[in-house]
């Protein structure tokens, strides 16, 4: 080819590729009114299918799509059945029989199997705290047939039904005995459930797009209501997708101009935007909100000691950082936040005093002295690719330095935060002394789910307290035989989280939702695909 | 030129065997942890532990090392720490829309520049000059994002007559597939039009004060003959090494572009990557990166041949 011919030609090739662009056909934006298909930006990726192997929030959502669980709890936090059919309870409480449900079917048309359910529920109780209690109880889990799942205790458990309901991660999801005996800390290559929509593993762009489908086989319970994870779970959807938009802004126009029709979590900024817009609504959808922590690294010196935990209860103003995270609306903050979610059965006014008394920072100094804190300098480990993370540890940093500490704030990016964090070494070596995070309030519901008040030493949740008391109060709470008896059991573990300070509480508050006035039928607690509708 | 090419190419060898001994050297020395990432903010130290020597984590560097090389030389890039999917069907997904994002604004860019430089350096000192060099000072000075963002709001949110995020693949249609790229295209296209814009004005003005440019003139040529026969194409060169430069450019342009209009390509799938300490899959796609870059240096180098008969290999 000769050079001129091939400058010529690359100029009539561009001249085409505009002449085509001028001629384009305009395509439909906004989502069809009678759309059965239902376009949703979740609050991050689905990097990780397995929800055993990891404890993410979004990795839990996409579970409820594509699994089952055995029972599911209302909104009164009381499991109820959901594959299971009921149960029975015999030999004073040590023998439970659950009875599945006829008609389950997994995705690939098999029929599910009590010894499936048998092994997933060991699969999960290898990775979650309750499950381990469950199974340090029982004697023998084993399927005598198709349809009964018999659980032998050694001695009664009364908690037994709300371990295989409990929406805090791991969640008890069933999935078919092949899968199920896998490692629970080897992530599963395929996705197979039974629940109310099929994963299209095909059409997954990891970090951009995620699609399910209907699975018309589910067999909805017939009676009651849907109510958070219980209830039948009816799909007026064909197709779900979720497409995973990073930037905020972006995300809030394309919710705006109908591109999409839900958004799970609009950043705190941009929720008095969408609530001027007519055609978005908002909610709060979990009313126990997410709960807000500093957590320090019982270890090193110089909060090994509890005095010096104890002394900075008196520097937290807990609305300074709820501010911080959400504005200055009261109505999406609670401050005056003990260990349990506010309005949940195991809140109370136990040592709340802590938190509730004058702040007095001079006190405070005085007491940090006292406790024998010398000026050394302590390590804060910040995330700042996190906006809500960061406005914390902000915030944190500032009273550690009105108590007169000697903060030296590392600023990374989660990544780094996760990895540093699990380093024992002194703050010195590459490790640390404080963090923050925020738990879903439905992750501190009661002691037995609630990770950071855990006292179990080297075991213990990153920071690795010691609290014999608290782990005693734990037991205690686990044999409590009612509710009334478990409140009163939460009081004394709260008043003594008072003494230990695992952590610094920091506040509640609610992370709204926001979707298109069209859709109808969203329901409380997290983002559940089942009920919805359109018009 | 055929040995000259193939010279050239076999030289990518060791360039992307020092790329790969760097990458990977890097990585294993920034701090972060897959496996705490994978196990969530609940989980607990033990839980981490676990899962990091299932994912083969725990493994000294060398031996990691030599496991990876040992793929790449069978044409294997790896597995996703975290998607448990090959690395380069994972590129493959994403290559697409990156390619089409890159190609849409190269064209808009150099069409639009090249014209303005010469425009520009034709009229030196006057208002239209002027006007051509302070759009290429803001062009270099507004960054991507806030041209993005102002894109959408006014052609999406306001008019309604684009989409504000996505991509469609090219195979459903010319129309859908250039709708989603035409805002990422100009907010991308910004600084490299700048760019081609001032290289061109620069180089033209030293053509045009050359001898054969007034000899031209005197033969009685035309001013549009003499600006783009005479004149640009002996300009050309510097121009399409710019051009070939700015694709680096690009490329890092396109990470932020790709975020802010959610597009699936390459730069979203890097940064996500990054975040999350997926090393196989950064490592694969820097590897491609840097591959790119090496080849579009080669094709920059061929092209000066067409523009600038003199130059033979």
């Amino acid at each position: 080819m000769h050079r001129r011919t091939l400058l010529t030609g690359a100029a009539a090739i561009g001249a085409a590729a505009i002449g085509a662009a001028s001629s384009l056909p305009n395509v439909a934006i906004a989502q069809a009114p009678g759309s059965r298909v239902l376009k949703f930006i979740p609050q991050s990726d689905l990097a990780v299918l397995d929800p055993i192997v990891t404890t993410a929030y979004v990795t839990r959502h996409h579970a409820f799509m594509v699994y089952d669980t055995l029972y599911g709890i209302d909104a009164d936090y009381a499991p109820q059945p959901q594959m299971a059919e009921g149960h029975t309870v015999e030999q004073d409480g040590k023998l439970v029989t659950i009875t599945l449900r006829p008609g389950l079917l997994w995705h690939d048309g098999e029929a599910v199997r009590a010894k499936d359910c048998v092994a997933s529920i060991r699969r999960w109780a290898a990775r979650d705290g309750l499950g381990q209690v469950l199974m340090s109880l029982t004697d023998e889990l084993s399927a005598p047939d198709d349809r009964s799942i018999v659980f032998r205790l050694k001695r009664p458990f009364p908690l037994l039904l709300d371990a295989l309901a409990k929406p805090s991660t791991p969640v008890c999801f069933m999935m078919p005995e092949r899968l199920a005996n896998t490692d629970s800390a080897t992530p599963l290559r395929e996705v197979m459930g039974s629940g109310p929509y099929t994963f299209l593993a095909n059409e997954r762009v990891p970090g951009s797009r995620i699609v399910y489908e209907r699975f018309d086989k589910y067999v909805p319970r017939p009676e009651g209501t849907a109510s958070w994870t219980s209830g039948p779970k009816k799909v007026n959807f064909d197709r779900v997708e979720w497409h995973v938009i990073p930037d905020a802004a972006t995300a809030a126009n394309a919710l705006q101009n109908g591109e999409m029709d839900w958004w799970e979590q609009p950043t705190a900024d941009l929720q008095p935007v969408l609530r001027r817009n007519r055609n978005v609504l908002m909610e709060i959808p979990d009313p126990t909100g997410l709960m807000a922590l500093c957590r320090f690294n019982q270890l090193h010196p110089p909060f090994d000691k509890p005095e010096v935990r104890r002394a900075l209860l008196g520097a937290i103003n807990q609305s300074d950082y709820m501010t911080a995270v959400i504005g200055t609306d009261r109505s999406l903050f609670r401050d005056g936040v003990g260990f349990f979610p506010p309005g949940t059965p195991m809140d109370s006014d136990a040592g709340m005093q802590a938190l509730t008394s004058p702040r007095d920072m001079e006190k405070v100094k005085r007491e940090l002295a006292a406790a024998g804190y010398g000026g050394e300098p302590i390590t804060l480990i910040a995330a700042s690719d996190f906006p809500s993370l960061s406005a914390l540890a902000q915030v944190g940093n500032d009273m550690f330095k009105q108590a007169g500490m000697n903060v030296e704030f590392v600023s990374t990016d989660w990544g780094s935060v996760v990895q540093r964090r699990a380093s024992k070494e002194p703050p010195s070596k590459g490790g640390w002394n404080v963090f923050f995070t925020f738990f879903a309030g439905i992750d501190m519901f009661n002691p037995a789910v609630h990770q950071s008040l855990r006292g179990t030493g080297q075991q213990a949740w990153f920071g690795w307290p010691t609290a014999p008391k608290l782990e005693e109060l734990r037991s205690k709470w686990l044999e409590a035989p009612d509710l009334a008896a478990q409140q009163a059991v939460a009081r004394e573990v709260q008043t003594q989280a008072f003494q230990d300070v695992p952590y610094l509480p920091l506040g509640q508050y609610f992370q709204a939702t926001a979707y298109r006035r069209g859709i109808t039928g969203v329901l409380k607690g997290m983002p559940l695909f089942w009920n919805l509708q359109r018009g | 030129m055929w040995a000259y090419v193939i010279r050239r190419v076999l030289a990518t060898i060791p360039v992307m065997a020092v790329v790969a001994l760097f990458v990977f050297s890097l990585l294993y020395l920034a701090p972060g942890d897959p496996a705490a990432i994978i196990a969530g903010d609940q989980a607990t130290p033990q839980d981490v532990e676990r899962i990091r020597a299932s994912l083969g984590l725990d493994r000294p560097y060398l031996v990691r090392f030599g496991a990876w090389v040992w793929d790449i030389a069978h044409g294997d890039l790896g597995t996703s720490i975290f998607t448990n999917l090959p690395v380069s069907r994972m590129i493959e997904q994403r290559i697409e829309p990156t390619l089409s994002l890159m190609v849409v604004t190269l064209i808009l860019a150099i069409s639009i520049a090249v014209p303005m430089g010469v425009v520009a350096a034709w009229k030196q000192g006057t208002i239209i000059d002027r006007a051509v060099m302070g759009f290429a000072v803001l062009g270099f000075s507004v960054p991507v994002f806030v041209v993005g963002y102002l894109l959408a709001y006014i052609f999406a949110l306001e008019l309604d007559w684009l989409p504000v995020q996505g991509y469609t693949p090219f195979e459903r249609g010319i129309g859908p597939w250039f709708q989603n790229l035409i805002l990422p295209a100009i907010a991308l296209g910004g600084v490299y039009i700048a760019l081609i814009a001032r290289i061109t004005r620069a180089t033209m003005l030293e053509v045009l004060s050359q001898d054969y440019i007034r000899t031209a003139r005197a033969k009685g040529a035309g001013q549009v003959s003499i600006l783009f026969l005479h004149a640009l194409k002996n300009a050309a060169v510097p121009i399409v090494t710019v051009i070939g430069i700015g694709i680096a450019l690009l490329i890092g342009g396109a990470v932020v572009t790709e975020s802010v209009f959610a597009i699936p390509g390459l730069g979203r799938l890097t940064v996500d990557a990054i975040l999350r300490r997926d090393y196989p899959v950064i490592q694969g796609v820097v590897l491609l990166f840097s591959f790119v870059y090496v080849l579009v240096n080669l094709v920059i180098d061929l092209a000066y041949t067409l523009f600038d008969p003199r130059i033979r290999y």
